[in-house]
């Protein structure tokens, strides 16, 4: 689970991360009387007002602008990038629309580092990962100038220990008397919050030293880890459900595990890998799948109803394949949720569906006599090259060579 | 032979009495496998009724064709009190790295833990309380480990199992049982097949199972199945390459998986441009592997190395 920066800020505050003073707004007539109160605090004239999406390089995409002419300068900006559709290089191309603003105070810039904490799969440890090159993509860095990257792994027994802190600091090069201190503090903090927070990711870019020799956070990015929802019951108030896909949000509260793609081709599968799988067999054989679903090991008839509904209800979907190995699942329990919803909403759409496991006989039955256009696949590649032939048939395209799609 | 477990292995299912547990426990149970005993915290001098016919099993059944085990409140007593060597998890996400710990402290020298969801914090903790230790782990959030006849401890269908000389390794549950499914419909049986889970910090990883394979002389070859993120099976591509004396068939699940989404697995994501099917079926196929085209062709490409 994502948030957004002044969440994120809101969040660092709390464990002693110094961030710059700023407030949210969702309107703009919000924004002159917060600039106001932020120049009269710092007695800094220059305020910076942030578009809040989800997703990063806001800054390149004209989502982020410097005011110095006082309120009504950021006022101006304001009405420019609210309500936007912000185009990143995250976003794709359709954008994401900027409801809300947060405006912060401005900072006098000496310069800007990178810095990031995730959990490392391979060393299966949390990294700490910093650069001297922050405010830059840094994908980018790792590429061209990886020596500028600075790597360093917690033991989760022993914590971040001091040293490590310390060869960070000489590392970026604010070893020295002014900012070790609070440097290593900051990183100290962070690694707390990392911990407590449940974090997956937390990256700062950029980390930024001012001209008076402080450490602030200028940026913040936080990902939660979704197996941790449990015992954060906070984070329903943090989430913002207009950044993410409806159908995803739905999928997710009928406790199934959705993500919408591009194609035509609607999936619903047992098993993450088996749905991927089928992602990709349809996507051989020259089709492209409209979604991953994977129902999960022991959905009941009313989750595989819901999640073949959600299906059916897409524009954009031209034909349906289901495909099933059962295990724990059983064949009759998917057979009964798709004749379900199917007489609920009808079919308008071609239907493979491959049956194989557990009560397979059952489920081949009840789609058997429900006098419903199913074409019966005997296995996943036939099904496969069934429903894309379909598919095509209808959509009067001509077939691409097995293999040649991706 | 076969790996990791076989008629001897001497299993405890840690949450028998919830309802996942309870109804794995039985089917294990039904398969032959020898379930020793249960463990619930609170439960400890009930026991737990296999209520179907077994098929094999040291213990006498006081019922013709059933079987009754006792039930612990700790994993500890039922390593004392019932020789359990094994255990196997069906405990909720807020309490299974606990009883991960629990279980290894207690002396079993396998844990195979089938829970879904265990915050990836608690596991970094659990793995780095494993270095130095005998133990091993297999998952979380995976099917479990099955030696074909002989012992099933996890969720997979022991049915669609036949008895041979393959070895099956996979992140993915379904896509073992689509490649166990290939395998057997063309005849070919399998000496132990392994899912090690999709979470992106777990126990065995596919080099542990490769040299567990290599060392086995009943597995004549080996299926690995991988998924989009992270780096195991590039790692593992290079393993291979050096060490591996058997063939090995491959398959990637994801290719048509599109960046920053996590598809399903926690550990199913591409980040940052990496970890992508493109990526490892290059090293895998630069190590001389040879890789499915399709998931619906695993046994086939697995046929076509046994000459």
């Amino acid at each position: 689970m994502k948030i957004h920066e002044y969440q994120a800020k809101q969040i660092f505050a709390r464990y002693g991360v110094p961030v710059p003073k700023g407030e949210v707004a969702f309107t703009v007539a919000e924004v002159g009387p917060i600039a106001e109160r932020l120049i009269a605090e710092t007695k800094i004239p220059v305020t910076v007002v942030k578009a809040q999406i989800h997703a990063g390089g806001r800054g390149k995409g004209g989502g982020v602008k410097v005011a110095k002419g006082g309120p009504e300068a950021a006022t101006a900006l304001a009405e420019q990038i609210l309500g936007m559709q912000l185009v990143t290089k995250q976003t794709g191309p359709a954008g994401q629309k900027v409801r809300r603003l947060y405006i912060e105070q401005g900072l006098d810039i000496a310069r800007e580092l990178y810095l990031a904490l995730l959990v490392d799969r391979d060393c299966r440890r949390i990294a700490i990962i910093a650069s001297t090159e922050g405010g830059m993509d840094i994908e980018e860095v790792a590429h061209s100038t990886p020596e500028k990257i600075v790597t360093l792994h917690i033991d989760p027994v022993i914590g971040l220990a001091g040293y490590q802190a310390r060869q960070l600091a000489y590392a970026l090069g604010v070893g020295g008397k002014e900012t070790l201190k609070a440097f290593t503090k900051t990183l100290d903090a962070l690694y707390r919050c990392f911990l407590a927070e449940d974090c997956s990711m937390l990256e700062i870019n950029p980390l930024v030293v001012t001209g008076q020799n402080e450490i602030v956070a200028l940026d913040g990015k936080v990902t939660f880890d979704d197996n941790a929802e449990f015992r954060h019951p906070e984070w329903e108030k943090l989430r913002d459900i207009e950044e993410e896909d409806p159908v995803e949000l739905e999928a997710k509260r009928a406790g199934l595990s959705y993500v919408s793609l591009d194609g035509d081709i609607g999936c619903l599968v047992n098993g993450a890998g088996l749905a991927m799988g089928t992602m990709d067999i349809i996507q051989h054989y020259g089709g492209s799948p409209a979604n991953f679903l994977d129902v999960g090991g022991g959905a009941t008839q009313e989750q595989v109803t819901t999640a073949f509904r959600m299906i059916l209800r897409s524009d954009k979907v031209k034909g349906i394949f289901v495909n099933i190995f059962g295990g724990i699942m059983r064949c009759d329990v998917v057979a009964a949720g798709v004749v379900a919803a199917t007489k609920e909403l009808g079919l308008k759409v071609p239907l493979v569906v491959r049956l194989e496991g557990t009560n397979v006989e059952e489920g081949k039955k009840i789609l058997n006599e429900s006098g419903l256009a199913i074409q019966a696949a005997n296995s996943m590649g036939e099904g496969a090259q069934m429903i894309v032939a379909a598919v095509r048939l209808q959509t009067g395209e001509t077939p691409v060579a097995p293999g040649k799609a991706s | 032979m076969s790996i990791l477990v076989n008629k001897d292995t001497r299993v405890v299912f840690q949450g028998i009495t919830g309802e996942s547990g309870a109804l794995h426990a039985r089917a294990c149970m039904a398969y032959g496998t020898n379930v020793v005993a249960g463990v619930t915290p609170g439960r400890g001098g009930q026991t737990f009724d296999s209520k179907v016919p077994v098929a094999m099993g040291p213990q006498a059944a006081p019922n013709p064709g059933t079987l009754q085990v006792p039930i612990y409140n700790t994993v500890a007593e039922s390593v004392k009190l019932a020789g359990a060597d094994t255990s196997c998890i069906f405990v909720p996400p807020p309490g299974a790295a606990d009883a991960i710990v629990e279980a290894v402290d207690a002396g079993c020298k396998l844990v195979i833990c089938i829970t879904e969801g265990i915050p990836v914090l608690d596991m970094v903790k659990v793995r780095r309380y494993l270095e130095g230790k005998s133990a091993r782990l297999v998952g979380p959030n995976c099917p479990g480990v099955i030696t074909p006849g002989e012992c099933k401890i996890g969720i997979m269908p022991g049915h669609i199992h036949k008895k041979g000389h393959i070895g099956v390794l996979s992140k993915s549950g379904t896509l073992t049982y689509e490649a166990v499914g290939q395998l057997s419909a063309l005849g070919i049986g399998q000496s132990t097949c392994v899912g090690i889970g999709g979470d992106p910090v777990a126990g065995l990883d596919f080099i542990d199972v490769l040299e567990l394979f290599n060392n086995d002389p009943d597995t004549h070859g080996v299926i690995m199945i991988g998924e989009i993120g992270g780096g195991a099976e590039q790692k593992a591509a290079a393993w291979i390459k050096a060490n591996m004396k058997k063939p090995v068939a491959a398959l990637i699940a994801g290719r048509a998986a599109p960046e920053g989404k996590r598809m399903g697995h926690a550990g199913a994501i591409i980040s940052g441009g990496k970890g992508t099917a493109a990526e490892k079926i290059e090293a895998l196929e630069a190590a001389g592997i040879t890789v499915a085209p399709t998931p619906a062709a695993m046994g086939e490409t697995l046929r076509s190395l046994l000459g």
